[in-house]
């Protein structure tokens, strides 16, 4: 059980976790510019008590050799007739617990990074649902609108939010065109200590980020029906994932936006 | 004579009674704020699909409001209406003190308001966001110094300079208030370039509303005579100007919404759905707002009195809180279309209208805003000379 006090900033010397700090580290930031007005902004910082500095520091960093690059892009591609409401269910539950949200019988509060989507098509009256959550955009909305920085992009395009720069605006939910984020309305206890949380903040889908840093798949992939959720490398053309999409028909959601999400259905 | 101004020292007792009253309504209100921050916002109407609630509506209707209640500044230095001249030092100082509330309740309905150091340190240059914290510090500046120029002889050879850089200023400002909902792609409500001009003419009216009700207000409290009857007269035609300015960009913003094949849906949860915000728009915006005072203000002699002006401002007010909440919270209600063609549900109110409903320590906070911004307003016509001195009565 990790020693962190729900909802609170950790101040630096309580947290020793180094999948927070890779996950946060400012290495894996895409802007790089940015990350140096960061770091500058970082010892103006230090004078105010309690403030945490060390998302920007070394001490979390991942070994260079592993080091996030733009080199891949992850992305997933979730086969939507391969789903019951109970497959989609069972990786929503996955999600769960592995990352530590959970229902508190308040729906309209209540967090959900992952979320059974009921359809109907109007004109063929056919029935089905899949599983939606953050889609990882390339070029994200609620990265843009967010005044702080604190929603932003690794290079391998896993769209995250910072919990410590996060100020609870929420712009980046009015932003954002799939309802993925959700906004954390109550205290939250028994966080997992790969996935900090905290009251007044805004948070979503880390694509089991602590998981594929371990060179391990999402916890939704692992749940999915066989072959319901492909998980890989879009830039990688010889993963699995690249060649689906390059052979099957494949839809994004909202394609109009050219959001260019990460995550791909099939058979919607 | 037309251009002495007074530092307020004769007043009755209901000044005081109402700077009081001020005091106690921002006390609740910050009482109000610490209660959802301790609680976290489950204790407000706000939710995952209605995610700006009441709190907003308050704080974008000052901050719009503040840049409206430059008007009579920005005419007398801008465009030389020396009629306007004596209210000008009051309309800067309403302007600043409207911000400042707005602002305030918007820094308090923050999920972590005690990162305000971070908003302020922390900027994403691409955001429209951060951009308008930009823009807000620059009009307190920017109008401080315009104050300063109309106040200091040594320095009112700026005053004309700084006049422009005030009224270029907020109505950038404006703009970027409008923005943060015009850049929201996916919100059918706000996908429209129209809403920066709206947002512009909406100030207009709401700024001028506030002006003319605090200059009331001191009327009453001082017992003397502010407005001539030239101004009253000259103060109807331009509210009259100001709605029809308004009510023309709303109907625009509608009517180009109604040909976008993808945006008829919201509109018709809007217009004619019989949804809550289908009243607020017609009974709340477009009548109590809009047609109402335009009735009182048509009668040339009832419309230019001080009953006239105060209930048709009084009604603008009301009618600017019913119109920004459709926009605020009618938009947000409508739900986002993730799969056109396609009957959508799911457990996070997808494919529903979303419902809201705002609780008290919400509307508290947003009054605290307002108190916030009239109590600076009152305390410094107090201890500078803000307010123009009387005139005669029968000028
Ligand atoms: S789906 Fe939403 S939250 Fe996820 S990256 Fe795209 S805009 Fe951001
Ligand atoms: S809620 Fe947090 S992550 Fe979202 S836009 Fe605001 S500061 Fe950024």
């Amino acid at each position: 059980m990790i020693s962190l006090k729900p909802d609170q900033i950790q101040p630096v010397a309580q947290n020793t976790n180094t999948n927070d700090g890779k996950i946060r580290d400012a290495k894996t930031r895409e802007d790089s510019s940015r990350r140096e007005f960061l770091k500058g902004s970082a010892a103006a910082l230090a004078l105010a008590p309690g403030m945490t500095l060390f998302a920007y520091g070394e001490a979390g960093a991942k070994p260079a050799a592993q080091a996030v690059t733009n080199k891949s892009r992850w992305g997933l591609l979730i086969d939507a007739a391969k789903f019951s409401d109970a497959d989609v269910d069972a990786c929503v539950k996955a999600c769960q617990d592995e990352n530590g949200w959970r229902d508190n019988g308040r729906p309209l509060t209540d967090a959900q990074w992952i979320r059974r989507v009921n359809l109907k098509n109007k004109k063929t009256e056919e029935k089905f649902s899949l599983p939606m959550m953050c889609q990882h955009c390339a070029e994200p909305p609620c990265v843009d609108v967010c005044p702080t920085g604190a929603s932003f992009k690794r290079k391998d395009g896993i769209v995250l939010v910072d919990k410590h720069i996060c100020i609870g605006c929420r712009y980046c939910m009015m932003a954002c065109p799939y309802k993925a984020r959700s906004f954390v309305h109550e205290h939250v206890e028994d966080q997992k200590e790969h996935a900090p949380r905290g009251i007044g903040t805004v948070e979503s889908c880390t694509m089991c980020v602590h998981l594929v840093d371990e060179g391990k798949q999402p916890a939704c992939v692992k749940a999915a029906p066989r072959g319901g959720m492909v998980f890989g490398d879009l830039n990688d053309k010889s993963s699995k994932l690249a060649q689906l999409i390059k052979s099957v028909a494949t839809q994004q959601v909202r394609a109009d936006l050219n959001l260019d999400p990460g995550v791909r259905y099939r058979n919607i | 004579m037309a251009e002495t101004y007074r530092q307020l020292r004769e007043y009755n007792n209901s000044f005081n009674i109402l700077l009081v009253l001020h005091v106690v309504v921002i006390a609740i209100g910050l009482g109000a704020a610490f209660y959802m921050e301790h609680n976290g916002h489950v204790v407000t109407g706000m939710n995952n699909q209605v995610v700006w609630g009441l709190p907003h509506v308050f704080a974008i209707f000052l901050i719009v409001s503040a840049s409206g209640a430059l008007n009579l500044a920005s005419a007398s230095s801008v465009f030389s209406k020396l009629a306007y001249k004596r209210f000008a030092r009051l309309s800067a100082i309403l302007a600043i003190a409207l911000l400042i509330g707005g602002l305030v309740v918007l820094l308090l309905d923050l999920g972590r308001p005690d990162r305000l150091i971070i908003a302020m340190t922390y900027y994403n240059f691409k955001s429209i966001f951060a951009w308008n914290i930009i823009l807000y510090t620059g009009f307190i500046t920017i109008v401080g110094i315009y104050l300063w120029t109309m106040m200091d002889k040594t320095v009112a050879r700026f005053n004309k300079v700084a006049g422009w850089g005030a009224f270029v200023w907020r109505i950038i400002l404006t703009t970027g208030t409008g923005s943060i909902f015009g850049f929201l792609v996916a919100r059918e409500a706000y996908d429209a370039a129209i809403m920066a001009p709206l947002f512009i003419s909406a100030s207009f009216v709401y700024g001028m509303a506030f002006t003319v009700w605090v200059l009331i207000t001191m009327c009453q409290a001082t017992g003397h005579r502010l407005l001539t009857r030239d101004v009253s007269t000259k103060l109807r035609e331009l509210f009259i100007i100001f709605i029809a300015a308004m009510l023309y960009f709303t109907a625009v913003q509608h009517l180009t919404n109604l040909y976008a094949a993808e945006h008829i849906g919201v509109e018709r949860y809007i217009l004619w759905s019989g949804s809550v915000f289908t009243w607020l728009f017609w009974v709340g915006h477009v009548f109590i707002g809009a047609l109402l005072p335009l009735m009182i203000l048509m009668k040339p002699d009832f419309g230019s009195s001080r009953v006239g002006l105060t209930s048709a401002s009084i009604l603008m007010l009301l009618g600017g809180m019913a119109h920004i909440y459709v926009i605020v919270i009618g938009g947000q209600s409508y739900p986002l279309s993730l799969f056109p063609g396609m009957e959508v549900t799911s457990t996070f109110q997808d494919g529903v209208f979303g419902t809201y409903m705002p609780t008290l320590p919400e509307l508290l906070l947003g009054l605290a805003g307002v108190s916030i911004a009239m109590f600076i307003v009152g305390f410094a016509l107090k201890i500078l000379p803000f307010l123009p001195s009387p005139v005669e009565e029968d000028q």
